[in-house]
């Protein structure tokens, strides 16, 4: 009983964290991208603009919460509960800490954290494809070609990690980086990964089922409102998972000298978060095509060599 | 006031075109005396085309360049330029893009005929110049496969240019807009893309589907509408809409005074300032026998450079953004700052100073200004450098535009594309070197140009622009030479204070010019200049009273619209962003 009561207080703490990261985090990608675009990003509401989260949380709460009568509504209504559900859900398995998190020694975690992120497509594609909008539909499109072509090498990328360490389950892959991380013997498997990372969470040079500078707004388009703030909330959320999903893949999870656990996963997050920043302000959005043929020529065959030559090493007895 | 100047220049060569090939009675082209000695010759519409042909071909002629196609109303025109002239009077406007030489060819009408043969066989890009006439004046174009309206809506009763369409608002009964009126005006917006002809009955391909880029999108640069027919991603064909930003400012011309219309041009172009006064007032020097002083000229120059470089970064910043790249356009705006803050000190004002007047400028540079413009000099050139690495080198950048919106120097003749987009393709055409006007043949500065005519191209050109442009500035810093800003012409200035005060001679004009406006000689002038954009003429023609009787504006964005399809079909939806963005335009100077 003590039990189940404890992962409930745990799952409903990393919840309320996890959406409070994704809030806060807006606020800290526009104090950024401020900071690096020459200009204050905004400053006004609270200490140095930190209550600036409340406020969009007023104006996103009290907006027109409307549905376009051309829109299938009941599809319409269940896009942004999909992709949001499925990036929290996927959270259940990261381990925080020694210890901590919902379910970090699922012996599938793995396999779960690919299943969620591949079922959040789900909720984009029906986005564009509900709204019924010529826009939405060409963003739902995007998304569908990019995560599938994506997916493929992000699962093949983590295989590297799965074969030097023989399980799925997160904290054993956590507990195998105590002497050296993985992003050593893995880079290029870290590579393809962190690349489609960002494509699964759509973020520049990775934004085309947005790609605001010809679809408007992509696949979110019709939004408004709340069903608008799940997807920006899940956006955010889906920056802090690939984020955390990297750092115990490949560095180490919350290991590090010194600093108690939580701070070193903490710092490692905030980095990768910060890098996710700091691409959106300096890189320009590659063409459909382009983005295609760079997932397909160029990541997956690397994906693969890099799998042939860890296995190979390994049944050479090396490492 | 009633000696034409025109009649103190002498009459140029006669263009003998070759024997007509139609029967009939040829009457034979027929030489105009003009105030801006620019060749213009009568002709009438059965001959035109082969007129033109002749024009565009003949080795001798060699007029590759359409400027511009227009029409005036000539029924309330008291001094008649020749006996030829009817009613209405079409005006083309030819250019030699060698050595920049430019002819005219008039073809009169009468009120009851008004018609001629489509010169879009000879000029594809006669087609919107030829829609725009018959949306302004009714004169309808033989063969043309698409004359539809342009700038107003198909609903509109009326041709606006026409002297007998009213001007002011007060002239007509209150604007209502009743909702059945409004629906249907947004219905009508619907049938665009069948009366473009983008729809057959016999394409039934489930795989295309028509979608509306704009009025309203974050990268159409201004109230488009582009309909674009796509298969998946590729676009099969794109038709430009315009006429959203209208303002009727050719219009609004024939009822200002000629000094009084100079902030109506400032805000033509509206990212290039003092540009737009730049041709209109040297039109109206032009026809009136002004010099202007060589300080002003030069300041003159050195404002136009310092728009040139605003409209540069302007266009730098949201071009590269639209190819998903978010920071330079913050960065490019804050240099912007800083030149406007120059436009600032000097004129007292920041986008549309309204700086330029007729025989000089509206006031004499401040104190320190020289200091102000020395920093700029300074500072400018490192960032340029530094978008340089961080956006031409840029791997994706190049991948998003290098091979894009490809057009050959041919292409881009025939749609009449001047400015850096003609320079793109490898002519080296500036028409501050081809055809000096305001003393630029004393600075030295380099044409820079390119080869392959692509979005890569189209936007280097800019960034290398800027330096010469700081080149320029950096001359007219150290030449500025002293003197007066204004000419002490009577047309130009206020007579003096004392010499009104004695003498009713001097009263007499100065109560004249004081209330009514000046009164320029009657006479037609072209003035050209190279805009920021390409080339931006005026035409201006006067009936020997205190307002223009007809002002055309020819901007360099509308001829480089018409390009847009030509060079889209078969590339992808974001690449038509990249192409929309590389071809600098702002609506406001296509819809006038």
């Amino acid at each position: 009983m003590n039990a189940i009561l404890l992962s409930l207080i745990q799952a409903v703490a990393v919840l309320l964290g996890i959406t409070l990261l994704a809030a806060g985090l807006t606020f800290a990608e526009r104090r950024l991208l401020g900071f690096w675009q020459d200009r204050l990003g905004p400053n006004r509401v609270g200490w140095q603009g930190t209550l600036q989260i409340v406020a969009d949380m007023i104006k996103i709460f009290f907006k027109q919460d409307w549905t376009p009568p051309f829109a299938d509504k009941i599809i319409f209504t269940a896009a942004p509960i999909i992709v949001l559900t499925t990036v929290v859900l996927a959270f259940a398995v990261i381990p925080l800490g020694p210890l901590a998190g919902i379910m970090p020694n699922l012996n599938i975690g793995l396999l779960f954290f690919l299943g969620m992120t591949s079922l959040s497509v789900y909720g984009v594609i029906l986005a564009g494809w509900s709204s019924n909008s010529k826009f939405a539909l060409l963003g739902g499109m995007r998304a569908a070609a990019q995560t599938i072509s994506y997916e493929v090498f992000m699962g093949l990328a983590v295989v590297g990690v799965v074969m030097l360490t023989g399980s799925f389950n997160l904290e054993t892959i956590v507990a195998a980086q105590t002497r050296v991380w993985f992003v050593i013997p893995q880079f290029f498997g870290f590579l393809p990964f962190l690349i489609a990372g960002i494509a699964e969470a759509h973020r520049l040079p990775f934004d085309l089922p947005e790609g605001e500078n010809e679809l408007g707004a992509g696949f979110h388009t019709e939004y408004s409102s709340m069903k608008f703030g799940m997807f920006f909330i899940a956006e955010y959320a889906s920056i802090v998972l690939i984020s955390s999903i990297t750092v115990v893949l490949y560095f180490g999870g919350w290991h590090g000298p010194w600093l108690p656990p939580a701070v070193w996963f903490a710092l490692k997050i905030g980095a990768f978060i910060a890098f996710f920043i700091l691409l959106r302000a300096a890189l320009p959005r590659p063409r459909y095509d382009q983005l295609m043929s760079y997932g397909w020529k160029l990541m997956l065959p690397l994906t693969i060599a890099n799998l042939a030559i860890t296995g190979a090493l390994m049944l050479g007895g090396i490492e | 006031m009633s000696v034409t100047l025109s009649d103190a220049i002498a009459p140029p060569a006669l263009k003998s075109c070759p024997p007509a090939a139609q029967p009939g009675q040829p009457v034979p082209p027929s030489p105009q005396a003009t105030t801006d000695a620019i060749e213009t010759i009568w002709c009438d519409a059965d001959h035109l085309i082969h007129q033109m042909q002749y024009l565009k071909t003949d080795q001798t002629q060699n007029y590759r360049l359409l400027l511009d196609i227009t029409a005036i109303d000539e029924r309330q025109r008291t001094h008649r330029p020749h006996p030829n002239c009817a009613d209405f009077t079409l005006l083309y406007h030819v250019l030699r893009p060698t050595d920049g030489r430019q002819l005219r060819v008039k073809i009169p009408l009468t009120q009851d005929a008004l018609i001629a043969p489509t010169l879009c066989p000879v000029f594809p890009n006669a087609n919107w110049y030829e829609r725009e006439i018959w949306d302004m004046f009714g004169i309808r174009f033989a063969g043309h496969d698409n004359l539809r309206r342009i700038l107003m809506p198909e609903s509109w009763q009326g041709h606006p240019l026409r002297k007998d369409h009213y001007s002011r608002a007060t002239e007509r009964g209150p604007f209502v807009l009743p909702a059945s009126t409004e629906q249907a005006e947004q219905h009508a917006l619907r049938d665009i893309p069948a009366l473009a002809g983008m729809i057959d009955d016999t394409d039934d391909d489930p795989e295309t589907m028509i979608i509306n880029l704009g009025p309203n999108h974050p990268s159409l640069h201004g109230v488009l509408r582009l309909v674009v027919k796509l298969r998946g991603e590729e676009i099969i064909d794109v038709v430009p809409e315009i006429g959203f930003h209208h303002r009727g400012a050719e219009k609004i011309g024939e009822r200002q005074s000629w000094h009084s219309f100079i902030p109506y041009t400032d805000r033509i172009d509206y990212v290039a300032g003092v540009m737009n006064n730049f041709p209109y007032v040297m039109g109206v020097e032009q026809l009136a026998g002004i010099t202007v002083p060589a300080r002003a000229q030069m300041i003159r120059i050195m404002l136009a450079e310092i728009f040139r470089i605003i409209s540069h970064l302007v266009f730098f910043g949201t071009m590269v953004q639209d190819v998903g790249q978010l920071s330079p356009v913050f960065y490019v705006f804050t240099d912007r700052e800083r030149a406007l803050e120059l436009i600032e000190m000097i004129c007292g004002f920041r986008m549309h100073p309204s700086f330029f007047r007729i025989g000089g400028v509206a006031a004499d540079l401040p104190q320190g200004w020289d200091a102000r413009v020395r920093a700029f000099l300074a500072y400018l050139p490192r960032r340029l450098d530094e978008y340089q690495s961080m956006v031409m080198r840029n791997r994706i950048f190049k991948a998003r535009t290098i091979g894009i919106g490809e057009y050959s120097a041919a292409e881009a003749l025939d749609w009449g594309v001047t400015g850096p987009g003609l320079r793109a393709t490898g002519i080296a055409f500036d028409y501050r070197k081809i055809h000096p006007y305001s003393g630029y043949d004393q600075l030295a500065f380099d044409i820079p140009i390119a080869q392959r005519g692509d979005c890569y191209n189209r936007v280097q050109l800019r960034l290398d622009e800027m330096r010469e442009s700081l080149r320029i500035i950096a001359q007219c810093l150290k030449q500025m030479p002293p003197g007066p800003v204004k000419s002490n012409h009577p047309l130009a200035m206020p007579m003096p204070r004392e010499a009104v005060l004695h003498d009713i001679d001097t009263l007499i004009p100065h109560f004249l010019n004081a209330t009514w406006g000046a009164v320029i000689p009657p006479g037609e002038v072209s003035s050209t200049i190279e805009a920021t954009k390409g080339l931006n003429t005026y035409h201006l023609v006067s009936d020997g009273t205190t307002q223009p009787y007809r002002v055309r504006i020819r901007t360099p964005s509308f001829a480089h619209l018409q390009i847009i399809p030509a060079i889209s079909r078969g590339a992808y939806l974001a690449d038509l962003i990249a192409i929309i963005g590389s071809i600098d335009f702002v609506m406001a100077d296509v819809d006038r």
